[in-house]
Parts: structure tokens; sequence; C-alpha cells
């Protein structure tokens, strides 16, 4: 790449060809105001809000998507740039919703903070306000058009990064809108409920679908017993809504807020993330086993993990023909929600019907795999109420409480305790590590040959990773994988596993295991989490799962003792009858157009 | 109206499985069903393996390519400066007289449907419409009739 | 007086031998016919006006390997219909025009893009184009050419919306750079020119540079097609030089009554009586792919400028704030001051909305909506208000 010099408000500045002139302002701490633009995805140019000048060109330009050229003299603040700044915010204006006081967005809308940095406070223009009624039908996702820009950040994450193509353009000119096939619901449309398009979306015209009033109804009804699960990756985002710098890890001062609200009991999803490896771990071993011991050709390899619900509809969508090589394992929620409503309810003496079981998510996905029909195996809905990070940032702030201030707590018990292997689910890769940790125990006996159970090779921000982990001298039970490498990959992005799913029907490639998140970066990148993102936060927030991970007192999900507990008290062994009762599940064909 | 799928699927074998078969298939689609409805949306999506949403999408930037129902013989009236002063409402008037719709509308029959357009190209000969693909010039309220009176007997 | 404007006749001429001309060019070479190109002067005829020689040389000078020659008929400008008559007419110059730019820049496929509107002549121009195809391979250029149409969407006229819309995508214009002719028809170098343009390009073939410098002036050469239309004594396609005033045009077209001519389209600029003397028309004075309405006293300025702005506010593309947005405040607001709902120091709020129109759209449509406005509202002002 060779070195061009440039002028930006006459400081000379040398940056490398190909470099936008938004990206070389921000080298020199220059900030051009920006809304249709986002890291994370392609330059689309179409807000113009970053029109800047450039000399000897009459028209402005769009810094986001202007490469730079040899000794171009820019300006970034000057009167006719000023004058159509104003004028872009204004017109965004008189189409936006600006009922601010009610959005759930209020406190991370990008136009409002624009109209704040330039005093938007008179109308000039005509309102040409449109007020549709937002489309509720989601469990996850709600889509409110009246708020919308068009700056199709959603329409080009749903495109770029998760492959769907759920949301388009329609129409064009005065009637251009965002919108989904034939403008139908988003229950209706093929949808995966990720909600990345939520936590790129400037405004809040997508938001989660809320549940916080129920949850509060519930918490204040005396006849109600409320548990509460947290899921690993919200307790190293959630600070980011009070402040704190992203990374930053809130675990026990989350849980004694969520004490103080008054939940009645604060327990882990990172328990039950232990409880899936154990079964995930089991149902791996017994597959490889009828493929290489039985030679039984019909099962179904490489096996899929389940943790990710975006990536089950992904597949109930996309591949339903691939369904069989999903692991039949429950998510962690969902292991979680059933238990509570049978093991903890007879543990406890509460009677199920009067349990309401919340679970705290980075995941807007989660809240429709909560409302499947199948997720009812203790009789009753296994998990009431999913709520987001964000919800639960929300509901702090309600109790007049805030998660900087609490002393940090333990998780109560049951269900409470949890590894270190566990945590790392939040991070793409972590499931797949959690699982060999112990799965390569299992088999051999020994730890892992990685230090400090660092399982490299499976970590990290590659959208498709892949690794191998030779396995010898095994214990007489396991003695068919002696020899065997086990082959595994990891996707993250449903983009991403798309291409190593059709790699895998191609039989371009052949691995045993395979893990894949619909969120990029893995569940701490999920839908529900804080806003904004970026891969700088994604990765701040992944270094906070890992070193999580090296503070827990147990490493691997076999040595969770409430774990082993569960079995030797209720469950019998892993993928015994009373799991496959209650931890496992089944998958439905859905149409891919 | 038959179900398209193998039509459509005909279309694709001609017109190939690119993205940018898509307008072509679009539009004889349109030729031959005279709009798009969902059934024919989800059969061009599955025929180019994209999403339903990116066919709705691409379809309706497009004024030809109409999403929503239309008769069978489009009638389009330019609106554009010149034919407006060349009195293309005494068309549209005329129009409305014969079949009883109004721009915007379609008769009961699904035989006609009425719209304005954007400038077609004949301000030198307006007032002006296309019925389908077929363009008609220097219209009168008279000679309107005539014309529709032929497209009623096809 | 009408003496005074220079007709030509190169257009339409009917004794054109196309067969012929690329033979010329072949024996010629490559090098010296893009060197005549250059030399002509001619400038893109869509009304953007880049120098179609210098488009050739990027596209020729490309190592990509495929490359395509696109003809832009996609004629939607309101008031134009010169291509229309050029298809109609005289395609086979069209068609061998791009042969010749194929032949140039070393494309193996063209495309014409074709607006749907304009569908009717499809038949002819399928004819023209198995006999091009075969004489063209009988020169052992291997050179094939293919319909496609548009759907009734002005802003495809935009080359970067063209390609696009030909890729089955919303015609939505994409950021400049990359250019066509380095990034192009699916990512390939692609030149993209306007019917006439083709056509001029065969003029050049046939009389050569120096000859076709000698028609219009240093920096509109050649002649041009008008499409006229309006209050006029005789409306319809002319082919004349560049470089006439606005009243050498009005004295053999107006009706003895015109008080404006609207030159270049919804997209040009509204030229005033007390301003046809001094006005050129051309890329000296104002710009435009051929379309000029007349209009006569009896016209309300009010209704064209609603009448543009309707337009506009449909055919934007609509993913650009200025356009989209300021397509419908330009419109709503200028019905508000007509109705007396804003006060006519409004039209001034709307002007300065016109130039961020002109100076922050993503393209040349958004950027051109403020040129009509700004010039009706500059010289009638009295006829919006009241």
């Amino acid at each position: 790449m060779s070195m061009l010099n440039i002028i930006i408000n006459d400081v000379p500045l040398q940056v490398e060809e190909g470099t936008s002139i938004l990206n070389a302002a921000k080298m020199m701490n220059v900030h051009i105001p920006t809304l249709c633009h986002h890291e994370d995805l392609c330059v689309a140019g179409n807000c113009r809000i970053c029109v800047i000048e450039v000399e000897k060109d009459p028209n402005l330009v769009a810094a986001c998507a202007t490469p730079v050229r040899e000794g171009m003299k820019i300006f970034t603040n000057t009167l006719k740039i000023r004058q159509a700044r104003k004028h872009i915010l204004e017109l965004l204006l008189t189409e936006h919703n600006i009922n601010c006081i009610k959005c759930s967005h209020s406190n991370s809308c990008e136009l409002q903070n624009l109209a704040l940095e330039y005093r938007s406070d008179e109308e000039v223009f005509i309102d040409l306000r449109k007020m549709p009624k937002p489309d509720m039908s989601s469990f996850s996702i709600q889509k409110d058009d009246s708020k919308c820009i068009r700056c199709t950040r959603c329409v080009r994450t749903c495109a770029q990064l998760q492959g769907i193509n759920a949301l388009t353009m329609a129409f064009k000119g005065n009637k251009a809108k965002m919108s989904t096939f034939m403008e139908k619901p988003m229950i209706d449309v093929v949808c995966t409920n990720c909600g990345q398009c939520i936590n790129r979306c400037p405004t809040g015209a997508l938001t989660e679908r809320s549940y916080i009033e129920d949850v509060w109804n519930a918490i204040y009804d005396p006849n109600k017993h409320v548990v509460v699960q947290t899921a690993p990756a919200v307790r190293v985002a959630l600070g980011e809504r009070f402040g704190l710098r992203a990374g930053h890890r809130v675990t026990g001062k989350m849980v004694a807020s969520l004490r103080a609200m008054g939940f009645d009991s604060v327990l882990d999803t990172d328990w039950s993330a232990d409880l899936t490896i154990m079964e995930e771990g089991t149902e791996l071993l017994s597959r490889l086993k009828k493929a290489l011991v039985d030679g039984n050709k019909s099962v179904a390899l490489p096996m899929f993990t389940s943790c990710s619900p975006g990536w089950i509809k992904f597949m109930e969508h996309i591949f339903p023909e691939m369904l069989p090589n999903l692991s039949t394992c429950k998510s962690p929620q969902q292991m979680f929600g059933v238990l509570a409503k049978t093991y903890y309810a007879e543990k406890k003496g509460i009677d199920p019907k009067d349990i309401v079981s919340v679970s705290i998510m980075p995941c807007t996905a989660k809240k429709y795999e909560a409302n499947r029909p199948e997720m009812r195996d203790s009789g009753f809905q296994d998990v009431d109420y999913v709520l987001t990070t964000r919800e639960l940032a929300s509901m702090i702030q309600q109790s007049g409480t805030n998660v900087k201030t609490f002393k940090s707590e333990p998780y109560d018990s049951i269900m409470g305790e949890s590894s270190g292997a566990a945590v790392i689910f939040g991070a793409t890769g972590g499931v797949m590590e959690a699982a060999i940790r112990t799965v390569y125990e299992i088999v051999t006996g020994r730890e892992v040959p990685f230090e400090n159970l660092r399982i490299t090779p499976v970590r990290g921000f590659e959208g498709i990773k892949e690794a191998s982990v030779l396995i010898e001298n095994t214990v007489p039970e396991y003695n068919f994988l002696e020899g065997v490498e086990l082959k595994v990959a990891i996707a993250h992005g449903l983009a991403n596993a798309r291409k190593l799913v059709e790699a895998i029907k191609d039989k371009k490639v052949e691995y045993h295991f395979i893990e894949v998140m619909a969120c990029p970066g893995g569940c701490l990148g999920g839908g529900g989490q804080p806003i904004p993102t970026n891969l700088h936060i994604r990765e701040r927030r992944a270094d906070a799962i890992y070193n999580e991970d090296e503070k827990m007192a147990i490493r691997k999900s076999h040595e969770n003792k409430e774990v082993t507990a569960l079995y030797a008290d209720f469950l019998g062994e892993p993928n015994g009858h009373l799991s496959h009762k209650l931890l496992h599940t089944y998958y439905t064909e859905r149409n891919r157009y | 109206m038959s179900n398209s799928e193998e039509f459509i699927s005909q279309l694709a074998d001609k017109h190939g499985r690119r993205r940018e078969s898509l307008m072509p298939i679009l539009q004889e689609v349109v030729d031959e069903y005279y709009f798009l409805n969902e059934e024919r949306m989800v059969n061009i999506a599955k025929e180019l393996d994209i999403s339903t949403a990116e066919v709705y999408g691409t379809a309706s930037f497009y004024s030809f390519l109409s999403t929503e129902e239309q008769g069978k013989h489009v009638i389009r009236v330019c609106q554009t400066i010149i034919c407006d002063m060349k009195r293309k409402e005494d068309i549209i008037e005329a129009i409305t007289e014969l079949i009883g719709i109004k721009p915007g509308e379609t008769t009961h029959d699904g035989k006609f449907s009425l719209e304005y357009t954007n400038c077609l190209g004949w301000c030198h000969e307006g007032p002006a419409m296309l019925i389908n693909d077929e363009p008609y010039t220097k219209l009168t309220p008279e000679k309107v009739k005539d014309i529709l009176v032929s497209y009623m007997k096809k | 007086m009408a003496t005074q404007l220079k007709r030509t006749d190169l257009v339409f001429k009917e004794d054109m031998d196309c067969n012929a001309l690329m033979h010329k060019v072949m024996k010629m070479g490559k090098d010296e016919f893009i060197n005549q190109m250059m030399d002509s002067g001619l400038k893109g005829r869509g009304g953007a006006g880049f120098p179609t020689g210098l488009k050739w040389k990027i596209v020729k000078d490309s190592p990509e390997a495929v490359k395509y020659v696109v003809c832009n008929a996609d004629e939607g400008e309101p008031g134009t219909f010169k291509d229309k008559e050029i298809l109609d007419k005289a395609c086979e110059k069209v068609i061998w025009g791009m042969a010749l730019a194929a032949y140039i820049v070393g494309a193996k496929e063209g495309y014409i893009y074709l607006r749907g509107e304009y569908k009717y002549l499809s038949t002819k121009l399928k004819i023209a184009i198995d006999k091009m195809e075969q004489q063209i391979k009988a020169l052992g250029i291997n050179f094939t050419l293919d319909l496609v149409y548009g759907s009734g969407a002005y802003v495809c006229g935009e080359e970067t919306s063209l390609l696009q819309s030909m890729e089955g995508r919303r015609g939505e214009p994409t950021n400049k750079p990359p250019y066509p002719g380095d990034i192009g028809y699916l990512g390939k170098p692609t030149i993209v020119n306007n019917v006439e343009t083709f056509v001029n390009a065969m003029i050049i073939a046939e009389i050569g540079a120096q000859e076709y410098k000698k028609l219009g002036t240093k920096a509109s050469q050649g002649s041009k097609l008008f499409s006229v239309s309006g209050d006029c004594c005789k409306e319809g396609v002319f082919e004349l030089e560049m470089g006439m005033t606005v009243q050498q045009f009005v004295d053999e077209f107006g009706d003895g009554d015109t008080k404006a001519v609207q030159v270049g389209g919804a997209s040009g600029f509204c030229v005033p009586r007390k301003e046809f003397a001094k006005t050129i028309i051309g890329f000296e004075g104002v710009p435009t792919g051929g379309s000029m309405k007349v209009f006569n006293s009896s016209r309300s300025m009010y209704n064209i400028l609603e009448n543009y702005l309707i337009f506009f506010e449909e055919e934007s593309c609509g993913q650009c704030t200025p356009c989209r947005v300021g397509t419908q405040q330009l419109l709503k607001g200028v019905q508000a001051v007509k109705r007396k709902e804003k006060p006519k120091t409004y039209l001034d709020d709307l002007l300065r909305l016109a130039y961020t129109m002109k100076y922050a759209s993503k393209c040349g449509l958004g950027r051109s909506v403020g040129n009509a406005f700004r010039s009706i509202i500059e010289n009638f002002r009295e006829e919006i208000v009241y």
C-alpha cells in the first residue's frame, strides 16, 4: 500500500491508499458525524450527514464513501457543510417519530444525539410523519417504521453478517421504506430473531420485544417464587450501560442488584452450561461410537452445537435436511428452565405452578426459544420471561440502584455453581473449548494438553476457525478413539455459518464436531447486548470472559459439584432416560423462502 | 390464475439462475400474469435461491412490476408537464367514463387497470398513454374510446 | 431569423455504410481512433457531458479480460424523446456504434438497456442486432449484443443505477468512485454511453475529428439532437449545432408568446424571457441532454414547478436523505405557500434547501432537482406566491 499525502483542515497527514476521508479524519481526532455508517458493515453513503468539502469540488462529498486522493485538501467544518448537515438532520427529523421520551432507545439513539449536538430545536420544514403501528408480532424483535431513517444498517446487517436478507428496502422515492417480504409481520418471515439488526439500528426503529412489566408483576406477586438465571455474556457487558468500559466484569454486583430488586433466587445459566457440556459431550461420544465402532452410517456427523437459538432457527429454515446433525441438547437456558420447575421445585418444596422463571440473556432469539411450544417439558412453560442485558439495565435503573455501587455477592444455590468452562460459552469457540476440556479428559483420563487449559486454536474472531486434537492413550472404554484426530470447526455470524454448512454439504471439508453461534463474536456480541457494538467492544468483552474463566476455582464442566449432584440425585446419568425427556429436544423444518 | 411454478422454472432455464436473471424473470412473469403476488415471488426466490424479501424489494422499486393486483390491460396515462398542458385530464375522464375506474383502480372483471405514469417520451405528440407495451399518442377523448373498445374485444 | 440556426443532418442521414466504417476503423487502428475520439471533443449526449474518448480510453487501457459495452437507452428525462427517435429511425448506427466501442476497448458483450416504455421498439431492434452480429462476425470480430429492459424507474438513467438494475437489484445509484469504467457491470470495466453518443462515434468514424470539430462551439462540439415540445410552432426532434442562444431557438420554434424555456428537462434550468438573448445552449451556458420545453404566457409556472416536483418525489430512488426528503419538502413547501399556509419567505428556506440538495445528494438526480426549482422560484416568484 502506498502512502498518500492529504491535508485536513490545514493539517498535513499521511495515510494509506484506500483510506476513507472519514477514517483519515478519525486519525487526527477530527470527528465527522455519521448515521448510515457502521464499522461492521459495508459503506452505503446514503444518509449524507458526513458530507465534507474537498478543495476544487463544487459539491460536498460523503466522507464515509470517498477514498482519499494524493494532495486532497479536505475541510470538515465550513459554513456550507454546517448548513447541509443541519438541513439533512432537519429533513430526517421531519420523517422521524420524535416521541423520544417514550422510546426505549432514547439513551442510545444516534439521531437524538446529533439533534442535541446541532441544537435542532426549531421546526423549519413540514411534518412528513407517517405513524404506522409498530409490528409487535415477534416474540423477539419489535419493528417500528415510524422511527426508521432508511439508513439500511439493518438491511446490510441481515444480508452481510447474517446472510438472511429478511429485511429489504422496498418501493422508491417518497414511498421508500424498510420492509419484510410483502410487509409481512416479523413472526411470519424467514428471520432467525438474532437481533443483530437491533444492535446496529441508529434509532429505535428496531428494538427487542420487552417483557419488563411482566417480570416486575411477577416479582411483586407475593404468591410467586421468581427465579432468575443469568447468561455468561451478560456479566461482561452489563456494566457498559452504567458507564463502565467495555469488558468490565460485574458478575457479583449483578447478582447483588438482582437480589435487591426482589428476585427470590438468583441463579446461573453457567450452571446449566456445564450441564450442557455433560449432555452434549456424551452425545458426541455416543455418535462417534456408533459411527466408528458400530459402523452405523445413519449417524449424523458432524454434530453441530445447539446452544444458539438463532442458529437453530437458521438451520430449520435454510438447511432442514441437516437437522439430524444438530445436537438434540436444549440450550443452557432451556435446560435450566425445565429443571427449575422440576428438580429445583422438588428440592425446594415449591409447587412448580408458583415458580416464575426469568432469564437474563445477551440475546433476542432466546425470547422466541422460550416461547417454542416444545419447550414445556416441565408441564409448564419452562422459561416464562426472557430479558436482554439492556432490559436488565433498565430494570436496575427503575429500581433506583446502580450496578456499580453494589458489593459483589455470590449466586444462590442450588443451580448457582459453575466452572470456567461455562463462562466461556459467551465467546465464539467457548462451547467448543469447554467441550474439548471435558471430552478429552473423559476419553484419555488426562487434562487437555494446553497450557493453563487455554485451547487457543478455537479462540479469536476469525469467521470460521478449524482445529484438531489427536487422541492418544485412551482409557479402555474409549479405545475406539485411539489415534483419532478429532476435527472441529467453529463459525460465528450466520453468513459464516452458511459458508461452513455449504462446504460440509459439498463434502469439501470434514469434521466431527462444529460449534456455531448466530452472532458475531458469539453471545458476547448478541442481539440483546448494550449498544453500540463494534469489533473493539467485542474484543474487550471476550478478554473479560477469558479472564473470568481463569479466576474460577474449577475450570471444567465435569467438575461442577452441583451438576454432579444433579445426576446423582435426580437425572441418573448423562443422556439417560430422564435427561432425554427433559434436556433434549427436536427440530422443525420451516420454509426457506 | 394457475400455479406459476412451472412457468417460472422455465423462465429460469431461459434467463439463468443468477442474480442478474431477476429482472427479465420478473418482467416476463408480469407479462404473463399481469402482476406479482406472494406465490409468484416465492417461486422466483426459489429458482434464484435468494430471499423473498430481495425479490420483493427489487420488484417494488420498479413502477411497471406491480406487487399489487393489476388488470390484463394496464393503461398508463402520462402525467408529466407537456401531456398535462395538453389536457391529459380529459383523457383520464374519458377513460373513467368508459370503464368506470379512476387512476389507481382495476376493473372488477380484472380486464383494465388505470394509472398515471411519468414522461413516456411522447411530449411532441401528447397527450400520450401506454396500454401494456403499446404507445398511443395525440389522444382525444374520442380516439381513446375507439382504442379502449378494441381492447375490450381482446 | 430562422436562418441563424445551424441545422445539420448527420444522425438521421440515410447513406451511412456502417459495415464499411467499421472496416475503416479497423484499418486505422484502435489507438488512432481513440485519438480521433479524444480530438473530436465529443461529450456524452445524455446530459452529464463526460468526454467520450476519455471514457473509452480508460476502459481500453484496463488490463481486465472481460469488459462490457452498455447503451443507456433509459431516456426518461421529461421532455426528452430523441433517443426513441434514433432507435426508431437509425438504430443500426447505435448498434454499430456499440460494436465499434466494443472493438476498440476489447469487449465481447454488449447490452442495450431499453426503458420499458420503449419496449414496442424491440422487434425492430432485434432484427437490426441479428444483422449486425452476422456482419461483424464476417469482419472477424466477436461481439454479441442483447436487449435488456427497464421497468419504469427514471433514476435508472443514472449509469450506476442502470448497472444495478441490470444486475437484478433495486436501481439505486452507487458511490463514485468507483466509476463504471473501472468497476462496472458484474464488477468489470464497462462503457456506459447514451444512444446518441454511440451514433456520434459513428459520425466521427465517418467524417473524422477535423470535420466534426467544425460543428458547434469549443466547449460543445458537434451537433446535437433536440427534443422540442410545448407551446411551439413545431414540435419534434431537430438536429442543431450547439452554441445557439435561447433567443435564436425561440425565434425558430416559439409560438410568438414564449415566456420561458425549460432547457434540459425537469432536471435542467428554466430560462425566462429576459435571459433568452444572453443564454447559450451548451456546456458553456445551460447544458442539456436535448430537452427543450417551451412555455407561453398562458402557462402557470406554479403548475409547471409542482408537476416537476411530483415527478421527482416519485422518481427519487429514496436512499439518500437530501433527495428523498428534500423532494417531498420542496413539493409540500410550494403547495403550502400557494395555499398561504406558509409565508412567502418560506420560499427562501426552500431555496437554501435546494442548494443543500445540490451539494449533498448522492447522485445526479438529487443534485439537479434544485436546478428547475431555483430557476423557477428566482424568476417567477410572484407566480408561486399568488
